[in-house]
């Protein structure tokens, strides 16, 4: 049996969780994500999927799930819940993003969101010397069929947790987007880009830890 | 892909109802209404092979109507005889009986061989009729856990059913917890909604109003079969989603070409109603729908804050709770309350709302998706229980250097 990697995005985020935590996985997919913080991570807690592949995966695997939509999945919880709630590239699908972050602030004490970062430098010169809509391989939906309606930069995102009293605890800008091994110079390159407008540019994907400011 | 278990999924063959006499000399049977009852009949079937370490049960809980066979056939020839949950059950199929030991015994106030209103009581040697002590979901599960108990077993793998099979398989869940592994809660609800009430109050004077009724003495008589009938017939209707009734039947007319302009069966639906409660009174006892229904009006295991607490406290089991888009009887959003009264109390649940044309009693048809989430969930289930389970997903190398 070939082993199961987990996407890059989800191994920064599976190592930002602390064991014997309880975790909220918002659009946890077919919950690979989320088996590995069962196992090595001893969490509890579960996943909210909307496809019936998803959540038929996740009971395979042996993992509750809850089938339905993230709004609902947050707004059936109480204050301080879970100790992380996490948005693994799904932020950019949800109708109400702002809203979503709220929320899983609410329901958590911390919330992990992971995202394509829009001002990728691929992107920025897809949309300048094709005119066309960028396609990447993180964003491979054409326009009128994509379910990403609400893509963003790195910066835009700060800027949005500013405005909601969000504190950064930590960002974490990736240059390997994909489920490849990330070798020395991925990683490396990934301490790098920390100063924010380079990060903004080089970074394909971002993983951000959050908590709530003072309200 | 796990294999569906399709019609064309193997029986589990000819199949007999055995009886047991439990809860006998001072073991009475402790009801929640301050009575007991003994010695008390249980009729119960078992499919499959209980393993030498008798991990490997799963206790199968009857709705309403339904009976202790709930699989393969009494008689080989006649499709009639087939069990109610055969779908599901058998070589293959997701209560699969290659890998558990399956058993299902008729309720406490049943009237296919378990002690009911119809059975004799033995301080007046006639049949008990509304003398019978009123019973609750509650009284049904500790009559099931006297029959597994009589059957050796310490810790079931699950207790699962759909409707008030659902709710029995909730209470097992909350009344023993120690003794089951998980708990498998379908097209169910965590308490009748005032409509639910109201249909089953107007079932009950269907039965009550019947001219022959006789306050439930009717047994050596003729029965009060019209009562029965309209109640079924009234049932009915709740258990298929207007949208089912109307694809089956639509507004065709039965065995003539324009209407009688008159009160016979003009439509086909009405024509197919009066044979869904004509049918169900040969093999139902109109004592036993009114216990029932209010056992079923009476089961709210969340009243309050603080009773929830205190009965989730102990709840172990980890639950799977399912429900189907058309059924208006336990509508989808009742499963939902029950999700997040458990999830409030972090309990370990799984929930899944399936497509289907077929309302309420869609969960007794076959439907792959549904068939699916089943298969797999029990097939885990005895993974982790009674086999083994392969390792989960390993990170990505370099990640340290990343975080």
């Amino acid at each position: 049996m070939a082993l199961s990697r987990l996407r890059i995005d989800q191994a920064v985020i599976a190592k930002l969780v602390d064991e014997k935590s309880r975790v909220l996985d918002l659009g946890c997919g077919d919950g690979l994500l989320l088996e590995y913080l069962f196992h090595h991570k001893q969490v509890q807690g579960f996943g909210v999927e909307i496809s019936h592949e998803g959540v038929h995966a996740c009971i395979a695997r042996g993992l509750p799930v809850y089938h339905g939509d993230i709004d609902q999945g947050l707004s059936d919880h109480q204050d301080d819940s879970f100790d992380y709630v996490i948005l693994s590239q799904t932020l950019q699908a949800v109708r109400r993003p702002e809203f979503v972050l709220r929320e899983m602030l609410r329901v958590g004490k911390r919330g992990i969101v992971s995202f394509p970062n829009f001002g990728y430098w691929r992107i920025r010169a897809h949309l300048a010397f094709r005119g066309r809509m960028p396609r990447t391989p993180l964003l491979p939906a054409k326009w009128y069929n994509t379910p990403n309606t609400h893509l963003c930069t790195i910066l835009d995102f700060q800027d949005l947790c500013q405005n909601n009293s969000i504190r950064i605890l930590r960002q974490i800008p990736l240059a390997a987007e994909g489920s490849q091994p990330t070798g020395w110079f991925h990683a490396r390159l990934s301490n790098w880009l920390v100063p924010p407008s380079a990060a903004n540019l080089l970074a394909p994907i971002a993983v951000f830890l959050l908590e709530k400011g003072e309200s | 892909m796990e294999t569906t278990s399709g019609p064309s999924s193997q029986s589990v063959g000819v199949v007999q109802t055995q009886y047991v006499e439990l809860c006998t000399g001072e073991k009475r049977l402790s009801l929640d209404c301050g009575a007991s009852l003994g010695p008390v009949q249980v009729a119960y079937e078992t499919y499959g092979t209980l393993n030498a370490e008798r991990s490997n049960a799963i206790l199968l809980c009857h709705a309403l109507s339904g009976t202790a066979h709930a699989a393969g056939r009494h008689n080989p020839d006649d499709p009639k005889t087939t069990g109610w949950w055969d779908i599901c059950v058998g070589p293959g199929k997701p209560f699969d009986t290659d890998r558990f030991f399956v058993v299902c015994s008729n309720n406490l106030g049943g009237c296919d061989g378990t002690t009911g209103p119809s059975s004799i009581d033995p301080n007046t040697e006639r049949p008990y009729g509304l003398t019978f002590p009123m019973i609750t979901i509650g009284d049904i599960a500790r009559l099931q856990k006297a029959l597994i108990d009589h059957l050796g077993i310490k810790r079931l793998l699950a207790v699962a059913g759909g409707s008030m099979g659902g709710m029995i398989a909730l209470q097992w869940a909350l009344d023993f917890p120690d003794n089951l592994e998980a708990a498998i809660v379908i097209a169910s609800t965590p308490r009748l909604s005032a409509q639910n009430i109201a249909f089953n109050a107007v079932a009950r004077q269907a039965i009550m109003a019947d001219p022959h009724f006789n306050n439930g003495n009717y047994y050596d008589k003729e029965r009060p079969r019209k009562g029965l009938a309209l109640a079924r017939m009234m049932a009915h209707i709740t258990y298929l989603s207007e949208k089912g009734l109307h694809d089956k039947f639509g507004r065709r007319l039965q065995d003539r070409d324009s209407f009688s302009f008159g009160f016979e069966n003009d439509f086909a639906v009405e024509s197919y109603l009066h044979y869904q409660g004509s049918s169900f009174v040969k093999k139902f006892d109109a004592n036993t729908y009114l216990y029932i229904t209010k056992a079923m009006d009476y089961f709210d295991p969340f009243p309050d804050p603080r009773t929830t607490a205190e009965r989730l406290a102990k709840v172990t089991a980890r639950i799977l709770v399912m429900s189907f888009d058309t059924d208006w009887r336990f509508d989808t959003s009742r499963s939902k309350e029950l999700v997040k009264t458990l999830h409030w109390h972090a309990k370990r649940v799984t929930f899944e709302e399936f497509p289907s044309p077929h309302g309420h009693d869609a969960f007794l048809l076959y439907q792959p998706l549904y068939q699916q989430s089943l298969t797999s969930f029990l097939k885990r289930l005895h993974q982790e229980c009674v086999g083994t389970t392969e390792p989960p997903a390993e990170i990505v190398e370099g990640v340290d250097g990343i975080v």
